[in-house]
């Protein structure tokens, strides 16, 4: 087994390496003056000496890669041309924000999905199959901004039944302390921030879920359909036990094989949702200041940022890979 | 018979066959959720091709004295908050957005297949090399990669069309080298091999023809996701850049302040999306369906 993680986290290393020679030569290959390009063209001369010096511009390529590597091996992103502040800084302050939306879109996806998959692998080809079938159907081919400013529509401007922008309302003043918008609302001590927070999550979760939904509903029910046609599955019957102990004792137990891994990969989809959400839903989390920072040409806010999310990616699939191979012994020794 | 595709057939069809493209073909006509999928597409395309003629209005002029007119008898789908009429610009925005989606999906194609089948095809260093950079690719997750490259490419349409494809590419690049390391070893291969039939010919008249179907398959269902992704990077500000032209993505950017007092602004492009994007997923479902047969639940 330690041979498995040993091997998958050496695996993680060069593609980290490959994506940060991208993202270097993304920002020095910016047309014209790399300065020039993230400051615009009314940039003073100072300005602009000081883009120079901070990229390193005047020396080699190769150096300035090495200087760029070794930064980021110290945790230093740089900093951005906007509020000055560094990379780290903010990205501390928002992550908390879209891990929120992100976790709150999984609660949605799984817990809705791994159900219906079930229900739609019981009576495959019925009615409720069928459904199902329409729903995921639907699910993968809604864009988030479409599902999201639809729900703002109908849930918060006509019914008034939720919050329709923000992740939690101003006025309730609650203070940022850990930068998660419910676990702030909580350590408040102001039971009505508690809900408030909560409800604001409902609609942009159910917008970041609407895709790994539809993925998790197939992946369930092709699952338990494959596993409930396996011989001991028949013999489990054949011996007389109920459908709800054959169904979780031995259809489930073999079923959540696949669904874990699946649910694991959704984090890269939500990760990448997160950016619209958090723009229909004006969060103030990392997704909207990847948009915020390509509008303002903040290059070296938007080189980081990717590289940060390729990082949680691989992370989090690792994480999922090896979890698997723990599960499954199979995997392991192959 | 059809040459290499020939054992493909026989695994397909239980009695005589009369090729694999014809039997995929009536298996596909047979399959209504496809052909309503494809209904959906050739409404769409027509709409597209036959915008000049069909539109009531001009796409690009408006008054602001007409804006945000809710739908009525002479403007069906309402205007736009400068008086435009929206049917007219949800019919040119069709062509944009079929456009630049379908021209994305065959870059993807393009530059995955080429390093797909290299990769494939030549195997060993060359292939470790392009796989490790497939994976470079891979890590950075969906829209973000298109929305980094469009920042560095600049806005308009060839950047967008070239931005989602290459974040297709190692989608395509991994099926056909899967599917060519799988046929390497087959029997019809290593005979082309030992008559000797130059590699170039092995992998482009043997290989490839059977390693098309999930490329065809993959890329029906990328159209749907491609029209999606390029009315996302319209929507955060990224489209074509040119405020004239009706894009879907940017059409809901501009309509979404006006949520309140406006909706239909964001209905109409809106369905647009969905449905376009439902098609091309009902037709890529049946196209599976149809072409691998063992895979009909």
């Amino acid at each position: 087994m330690l041979r498995f993680v040993v091997r998958r986290v050496l695996g993680a290393i060069p593609v980290l390496f490959g994506l940060s020679v991208i993202l270097f030569l993304f920002l020095r290959l910016l047309p014209g003056d790399p300065a020039i390009a993230i400051l615009g063209q009314h940039a003073t001369p100072q300005l602009i000496a000081q883009i120079h010096e901070t990229l390193g511009l005047d020396k080699p390529l190769y150096v300035q890669y090495l200087d760029y590597l070794a930064n980021l091996l110290q945790g230093n992103f740089g900093a951005s041309i906007i509020d000055s502040r560094t990379v780290v800084d903010t990205f501390l302050q928002r992550f908390p924000v879209t891990v929120e939306l992100t976790i709150g879109a999984l609660i949605f996806a799984v817990g809705l999905g791994i159900p219906l998959g079930r229900l739609a692998a019981r009576h495959p080809n019925g009615w409720i199959d069928g459904l199902v079938t329409v729903i995921s159907l639907f699910g993968i081919s809604i864009p988030i901004f479409v599902l999201g400013y639809t729900m703002v529509y109908i849930f918060g401007v006509q019914l008034h039944w939720l919050p329709a922008l923000g992740s939690i309302d101003p006025r309730l003043g609650v203070t940022a302390v850990t930068h998660f918008p419910i676990v702030d609302a909580i350590l408040s001590g102001k039971p009505n921030a508690v809900i408030d927070s909560i409800s604001h999550l409902i609609l942009p979760a159910i917008a970041l879920g609407s895709i790994p939904l539809a993925t998790v509903t197939r992946i369930t029910r092709a699952a338990v359909i494959d596993v409930s046609n396996e011989d001991y599955v028949r013999t489990a019957r054949a011996k007389g036990l109920t459908q709800s102990r054959v169904d979780d004792r031995h259809i489930m137990r073999n079923a959540w094989l696949p669904v874990t891994t699946v649910i694991g990969l959704q984090v890269g989809s939500l990760l990448a949702g997160a950016v619209l959400t958090e723009t229909v839903f004006t969060w103030n989390g990392v997704g909207s200041w990847v948009v915020s920072s390509i509008q303002n040409h903040d290059y070296i806010v938007v080189q980081s940022l990717i590289l940060i999310f390729a990082t949680i990616f691989l992370v989090v699939n690792l994480i999922v890979d090896i979890g698997y191979a723990f599960l499954n012994p199979r995997i392991r020794y192959s | 018979m059809t040459g290499p595709v020939a054992s493909a057939v026989v695994r397909a069809a239980p009695r005589a066959s009369r090729g694999l493209w014809r039997d995929a073909l009536r298996r596909l006509v047979r399959n209504g959720p496809a052909m309503l999928g494809l209904v959906f597409i050739v409404i769409f395309v027509l709409g597209a091709v036959l915008a000049p003629l069909i539109a009531p209005y001009d796409p690009t002029i408006g008054s602001i004295v007409q804006g945000k007119q809710p739908p009525n008898m002479t403007h069906i789908m309402g205007t736009d908050l400068l008086g435009r009429d929206e049917f007219t610009r949800v019919l040119y925005g069709a062509r944009i957005s079929l456009t630049v989606g379908t021209v994305a999906v065959f870059f993807g194609l393009l530059f995955g297949c080429l390093i797909g089948a290299i990769a494939g095809g030549a195997g060993g260093a060359i292939d470790g090399l392009l796989m490790r950079f497939i994976d470079v690719l891979l890590a950075v997750p969906g829209i973000l990669l298109a929305i980094g490259i469009v920042a560095w490419l600049g806005q308009g349409q060839i950047q967008i069309m070239l931005a989602v494809g290459i974040s297709y590419a190692p989608i395509f690049a991994r099926l056909l080298r899967g599917s060519l390391l799988a046929l390497r070893e087959s029997d019809y291969v290593i005979a082309a091999r030992s008559m000797g039939a130059s590699p170039a010919r092995i992998l482009l008249r043997h290989m490839l023809p059977n390693a098309l179907t999930p490329l065809i398959v993959q890329a029906t269902l990328a159209a749907a996701t491609a029209i999606i992704d390029v009315a996302g990077l319209g929507f955060l500000g990224l489209g074509p850049g040119d405020p004239r032209v009706a894009e879907w993505g940017e059409m809901l950017t501009d309509s979404a302040r006006f949520l309140q007092s406006a909706p239909y602004l964001i209905f109409f492009p809106g369905a647009a999306i969905v449905i376009s994007a439902i098609g091309f997923n009902l037709l890529g479902d049946g196209l599976r369906e149809a072409l691998d047969p063992r895979l009909k639940r």
